[in-house]
């Protein structure tokens, strides 16, 4: 049965130095708990680069149809009306007036749409608890989750994490999602 | 290494030679200390005007806006300045946080959590006038796109008053998104910190249950990123259909092709002097000098130069082309702004807009805080005047002389504009200590990188 522990840091360099190592010697690193983002974490832990940001393009581009079918459908298709001596006859030629309201909400959705992808896709929600190892990792600490596969061996992989700079290692297991 | 890059010739961003926990300590004192004697004083102040102005917008909407000043010349007066300007103010704090994101301007971390704060509330603001102006608030949900019992007759979308529509509220949602995404860890920084259970539990919700791992850190950025990106258009696309507004019409002195850059850079510039009006003093109340330093304060400035410039320019050009254009009618409403019965309306808006900003060339005035308090409130007022030259200069001289009057404001518009800035500030003093204000986390990631002072401790 496969358990977490989790080597507490002092500081991200030191954790970014032990990383590597720890890596070396066939420790598993799955993941890093951090009060601000690390730069240049995320090859060391094997992290694929997010696609969300393609996800917003998307949500953008559904965006722009959304909103050129919309001013479509009510100003030329459904009820179009001569305003001002400015008639609604096909929707190039009135293109240029539906411009702006096109850009708000191609905006607007690539903006709402990443925004929810996010806190779904990283269960960040109202209502969830999140799951803390040590009360200050929100303020200078620095968690390292260490997968032990065999159980055994556990405390010999905890002595291997202090060796590489942690400060110490819990060994009770959390809930993770 | 991770390739932190240290400067070697710039200051500190942040000064005191800060650990990870003292900036938490710092940072949270005001979320987890009692509110002290200034806050309490300033509060009421602002609940009382907020109030004054509550009571005469509920006046407003008994008696219909027959109550206000504006008259059928001069249809779009108070209110509109009002709400140009507010939506101005609201420009800074998107510049703060997503442009100079952009630029890579680190220095903007100290300030982008209270400046998109002020943002949100500047154009909840500024939401107010229009949709009060309408005559009929209860039927505002017809300027949205529904489906309707008039045999369906849609808005108009050829109108900027409606593209202004979409525009402010696509604005006003993606700034809350953008602001509160960034508020999320530094509420978990709270949360985790709170020793009462209501108050963790409350903190709890609020923050989402951040959890600060590697993954949501990675997509976070992104998001910011990709959010900062979105927004950079957004913001400047705001101030240019709010200038459409005035710019689509053939009003003389509205009908201009100058507008959009004109109003952006003036929105910024006031935007600006409205973060140094509240900074300088928030400084100095939750005690954090030590990260809103003079260097902030003097690359704010600086912006100020600019945009003021810019504005300064825009003036000129606009006189220029007035009388280069040769119609008579556009001469004559630039000379009447200048010299007609509101003169001193165009003068205090050229003294405060396009002197006064001048003077931070020199490096003693910028750095001076009690001179840069001064300026930005001066920039404040001139900012207003524009707005207010632009709108009834144009319209109380307009194409009938029979037509022609002169606008005073009534007290209940002056009422509501007070009831504006009391919920303004109503706002601004309960999210200061409500949530951290500045952008802890983010903050975080340059203490090392901003000079020589870390490698001392030899890490």
């Amino acid at each position: 049965m496969a358990k977490l522990i989790y080597g507490i840091f002092d500081d991200e360099e030191i954790l970014m130095q032990a990383i590597p190592v720890l890596k070396a010697k066939g420790v598993v690193c799955k993941d890093v708990q951090s009060p601000f983002p690390i730069h240049g974490i995320e090859p060391l832990l094997n992290f694929p680069r997010t696609r969300i940001s393609i996800a917003s393009f998307l949500y953008g581009l559904s965006g722009t149809s959304f909103a050129l079918w919309m001013t479509w459908y009510m100003m030329i298709h459904d009820w179009p009306i001569n305003i001002g001596g400015k008639p609604n006859f096909m929707l190039y030629l009135n293109l240029p007036a539906f411009i702006p309201v096109t850009f708000e909400l191609t905006v607007f959705c690539a903006a709402h749409g990443m925004a929810l992808t996010f806190l779904l896709r990283s269960k960040i929600l109202p209502g969830v608890t999140a799951p803390i190892p040590h009360p200050r990792i929100t303020d200078d600490k620095f968690v390292l989750h260490v997968d032990v596969k065999d159980e055994s061996k556990t405390n010999e992989i905890a002595a291997m994490i202090k060796s590489a700079g942690a400060q110490e290692v819990l060994l009770k297991s959390m809930q993770f999602s | 290494m991770s390739g932190n890059h240290e400067a070697v010739v710039r200051d500190p961003l942040i000064l005191g030679k800060k650990t990870y926990h003292q900036m938490t300590e710092d940072i949270c004192r005001p979320v987890e200390g009692k509110a002290n004697k200034y806050w309490w004083i300033s509060f009421f102040i602002a609940f009382a005007a907020m109030l004054w102005g509550f009571t005469c917008l509920a006046y407003t909407i008994g008696n219909g806006i027959g109550t206000w000043g504006a008259n059928k010349t001069v249809g779009w007066a108070w209110d509109i300045t009002n709400f140009v300007w507010w939506i101005g103010i609201g420009h800074a704090g998107t510049l703060i946080s997503a442009i100079l994101l952009l630029f890579r301007q680190r220095w903007r971390m100290s300030i982008n959590r209270s400046a998109e704060a002020m943002t949100i509330f500047a154009v909840i603001c500024a939401g107010l006038f229009p949709l009060f102006h309408t005559g009929r608030p209860w039927l505002d949900y017809w300027m949205l796109p529904l489906p309707n019992q008039f045999g369906s007759l849609w808005v108009n979308f050829n109108s900027p008053l409606l593209w202004d529509v979409f525009a402010i509220s696509t604005y006003f949602s993606v700034s809350l998104v953008f602001w509160y995404l960034g508020l999320l860890p530094d509420l978990a920084t709270v949360r985790d910190r709170c020793v009462t259970p209501t108050k963790r539990f409350i903190y709890g919700i609020l923050s989402f249950g951040w959890k600060g791992t590697a993954r949501d850190w990675h997509r976070f950025e992104e998001v910011s990123l990709v959010l900062a990106g979105l927004s950079t258009p957004l913001v400047l696309s705001v101030h240019t259909i709010v200038s459409f507004d005035f710019a689509t019409s053939i009003v003389p002195g509205w009908h201009t092709t100058i507008f959009p850059p004109y109003f952006v850079a003036g929105a910024i510039f006031s935007g600006f002097a409205m973060v140094l009006t509240l900074m300088i003093v928030a400084r100095k109340v939750l005690n954090l000098e030590e990260y809103i330093s003079l260097q902030h304060i003097e690359l704010m400035n600086k912006i100020i130069i600019l945009t003021g410039s810019i504005v300064g320019i825009a003036y000129i050009t606009e006189f220029f082309m007035a009388w280069y254009s040769g119609v008579q009618y556009e001469s004559y409403a630039f000379m009447n702004r200048a010299f007609g019965p509101y003169w001193w309306a165009y003068w205090s808006m050229m003294t405060c807009n396009v002197i006064t900003p001048q003077l931070f060339w020199f490096k003693k005035i910028r750095t001076s805080v009690m001179a840069t308090f001064i300026i930005s409130i001066f920039v404040n007022i001139g900012m207003w005047f524009e707005r207010f030259v632009i709108i009834v200069t144009s319209l109380h001289r307009d194409f009938l002389p029979s037509s022609w009057v002169m606008y005073s404001p009534t007290y209940i518009e002056v009422g509501i504009f007070v009831g504006t800035i009391g919920l303004f500030f109503t706002c601004f003093l309960i999210f200061s200590r409500v949530f951290p204000v500045i952008a802890l986390a983010e903050l975080k990631t340059i203490i090392k990188k901003t000079g020589n002072q870390y490698k001392k401790k030899g890490i």
